[in-house]
């Protein structure tokens, strides 16, 4: 069994529109998606922005209603509140946030705002606190004196890891971590996420790793879902996400990653354009006539694709001859 | 490297700001020539002084709490002897901006015509029809679909991706020989990013200007420069062209930056970290390599006391000569201190 199953979520927002205020439509921010995460593996979730990555995170955490579709953690659906309680839910998920700055209490001292999940949920007395503090600012690499900081005096990097020491406070089984990166510079970049994984290493915790950075998540998940307007339009493996994408979306968000290798940029580029052409000319093959993706159909043990079956095996088979 | 087709010389620039009634350096005494049709990208982390040379060069300080030093030396003139009046006549007809975030950069309250010909006001004297002319022109030239409706849309209605574009053709609207993108694409995403860059190429080519690439994105770089300046602390490690830069980089802060990117072929190792921070301002040290502290087990004398540039190749310079052994920790045949 899987640590979380993600079954048929759907999170909706009505529009309400005339004088009554009535529901006249919604917004399909996540439309039916479907996926597990395993206990101590970093599952990866990649989108374009407004694609439903976000949305997804927080209904896992429980900070978005629902609006259908269950999440099974450890077999117990914690959409229901009286679930999340009885299991200690919120205390076995946390989140990292993208934005250490607006994350963290401008008026509180590092101490407390990494205490703040320990008096929440485990009742220390003052001693206890400070020496479980102090170890998880150790195992983030941060000194004792940061302790009666304020989040202003530190870096992005290190405000970053007093974040990822909060989330981790709780000894949790499930970090949702949103763009936790994203707006790091290169070598801090590098730091914070061998902190995550060093952290999952020693405490087996596992990842929900929300990113719109296909170098980052190459690095960091073993398996990954591609999202695209509220459906997931591609699941597999790292191998199968890098070296054998099926669907065209995928195709076009790897070709638009910039390489470093500058001798091959012209070639890059080449097939970039081309693959950019593909995506425009064919958009109706891969998308059905409301322009909403397919369901999943699996075409190998892992890897899985938003396609009708008959061109998916074909693609599929087509690759397979490639490769062989 | 003087040569007639560097039209933007700048020469020791010093720019300095004033913090608690002191005066510290933001850049010091910067060299870089830019030529015509060329893409010239200046790369580094925050806080190393990117963003203050464009701001420098466009001269957007106020001299009350800056003191800049230096020359600039732009089609013949010394852009830093201007007063505001001349320096205007300068701004945004033969120097133009791109800045990062699209949305702050437009006036939310004015449609996307009216804030694109608001430069051609000032700085041409064409028609109210022959404006509208050359509006619909640049929107269509940025790549947006319909610029019909996109002109008298306002920026709010536009995705990011959209109003990038419409900065870039405020931007070009005059012609600029000289344009200066300061972390064009960093709020966009991988597919727009890549549109964006396109068009900046696009418009570079049939302008024939000159553009300086501001980035800490190295991928954008090795896919959109002719050249790489790398800047830390202020100063200019490395310089060369792109391939001279990603084939053969030799300042260890270069390479430190290569190393730490997440590649194909680090997939399951931890990625290399660059040891403590980039000094503040105040902490600056007058002498010595600043890149050093972060390079402890190189020993000291292989440190420049005022460390200089060091030509390694036709066009490829480096600081200090550190880097002529340097070895990372985990490389065999590595020295320490």
């Amino acid at each position: 069994m899987s640590l979380v199953e993600i079954k048929d979520l759907k999170v909706h927002y009505p529009i309400r529109t005339g004088f009554w205020n009535r529901i006249t439509d919604s917004v399909r921010a996540v439309d039916g998606i479907t996926f597990n995460i395993e206990a101590g593996e970093t599952y990866g979730l990649v989108g374009e922005s407004g694609s439903g990555k976000s949305t997804t995170g927080k209904s896992v955490v429980g900070l978005e209603k629902v609006t259908s579709g269950s999440i099974l953690y450890k077999g117990v659906d914690i959409t229901k509140k009286a679930n999340r309680t009885k299991l200690d839910y919120n205390q076995d998920v946390q989140m990292i946030f993208q934005d250490s700055l607006s994350s963290l209490n401008p008026r509180k001292r590092i101490e407390d705002i990494i205490a703040e999940p320990l008096r929440n949920f485990e009742h220390l007395s003052k001693d206890e606190e400070k020496l479980r503090v102090l170890q998880l600012l150790d195992i983030v690499g941060l000194d004792a004196d940061a302790l009666y900081k304020y989040p202003h005096q530190f870096s992005g990097g290190q405000r970053q890891r007093i974040g990822v020491a909060r989330a981790v406070a709780t000894n949790p089984k499930l970090i949702i971590a949103d763009e936790p990166v994203s707006a790091l510079d290169l070598s801090v970049q590098a730091q914070v996420l061998n902190f995550m994984k060093k952290i999952q290493r020693e405490f087996g915790i596992s990842y929900l790793f929300i990113s719109h950075d296909l170098g980052v998540v190459r690095h960091m998940c073993n398996n990954i879902a591609i999202m695209n307007r509220g459906r997931l339009v591609e699941i597999g493996t790292r191998d199968d996400i890098y070296n054998n994408p099926l669907h065209i979306y995928t195709k076009r968000l790897l070709a638009a990653i910039p390489e470093t290798n500058v001798n091959q940029r012209m070639a890059h580029r080449a097939s970039r354009l081309a693959v950019e052409k593909i995506y425009q000319e064919q958009q109706s093959k891969y998308y059905d006539e409301n322009g909403e993706a397919f369901p999943l159909v699996q075409v190998s043990p892992t890897h899985s694709v938003a396609l009708p079956e008959t061109i998916a095996k074909q693609l599929a088979s087509q690759e397979g001859e490639v490769q062989a | 490297m003087e040569t007639a087709s560097n039209f933007l010389n700048i020469k020791d620039v010093s720019t300095a700001f004033k913090i608690n009634g002191q005066f510290y350096d933001a850049i010091s005494h910067i060299d870089l020539q830019v030529q015509h049709d060329e893409i010239l990208a200046i790369v580094g982390e925050s806080g190393c002084g990117k963003s203050t040379l464009a701001t420098t060069i466009m001269g957007l300080h106020d001299p009350s709490e800056t003191k800049i030093s230096g020359e600039i030396d732009f089609e013949g003139t010394n852009l830093l002897q201007l007063d505001d009046a001349d320096y205007n006549q300068f701004r945004g007809a033969k120097i133009g901006m791109i800045f990062q975030d699209p949305l702050s950069a437009l006036n939310p309250l004015k449609r996307i015509e009216d804030q694109i010909s608001e430069v051609m006001d000032y700085h041409t004297k064409l028609t109210k029809e022959e404006k509208h002319d050359r509006v619909l022109q640049l929107l269509d030239e940025v790549g947006i679909v319909n610029p019909k409706r996109t002109a008298r849309q306002f920026p709010h209605e536009l995705s990011g991706g959209m109003r990038q574009r419409v900065i870039i053709a405020i931007a070009i609207a005059c012609k600029p020989d000289l344009i200066i993108a300061d972390e064009p694409t960093t709020a966009l995403d991988v597919t727009i990013q890549a549109q964006i860059l396109d068009v900046l190429r696009a418009i570079q080519k049939e302008n024939h200007a000159g553009i300086i690439l501001i980035t800490h994105d190295l991928g954008v770089v090795a896919e959109t420069a002719d050249r790489v300046a790398v800047m830390y602390a202020g100063q200019i490690v490395e310089q060369g062209t792109a391939e001279q830069i990603f084939n053969t980089p030799e300042h260890p802060y270069t390479r430190s930056l290569l190393r730490s990117m997440p590649q194909r072929d680090n997939e399951n190792d931890d990625l290399y970290v660059i040891d403590g921070n980039v000094p503040s301002l105040q902490k600056m040290p007058s002498t010595g390599d600043r890149f050093a502290p972060r390079i402890p087990w190189v020993p000291a004398e292989a440190h420049e006391a005022n460390p200089t540039m060091h030509e390694v190749a036709p066009g490829h310079e480096v600081r200090c000569t550190c880097y002529k052994h340097f070895k990372f920790p985990d490389e065999k045949g590595s020295v320490t201190a």
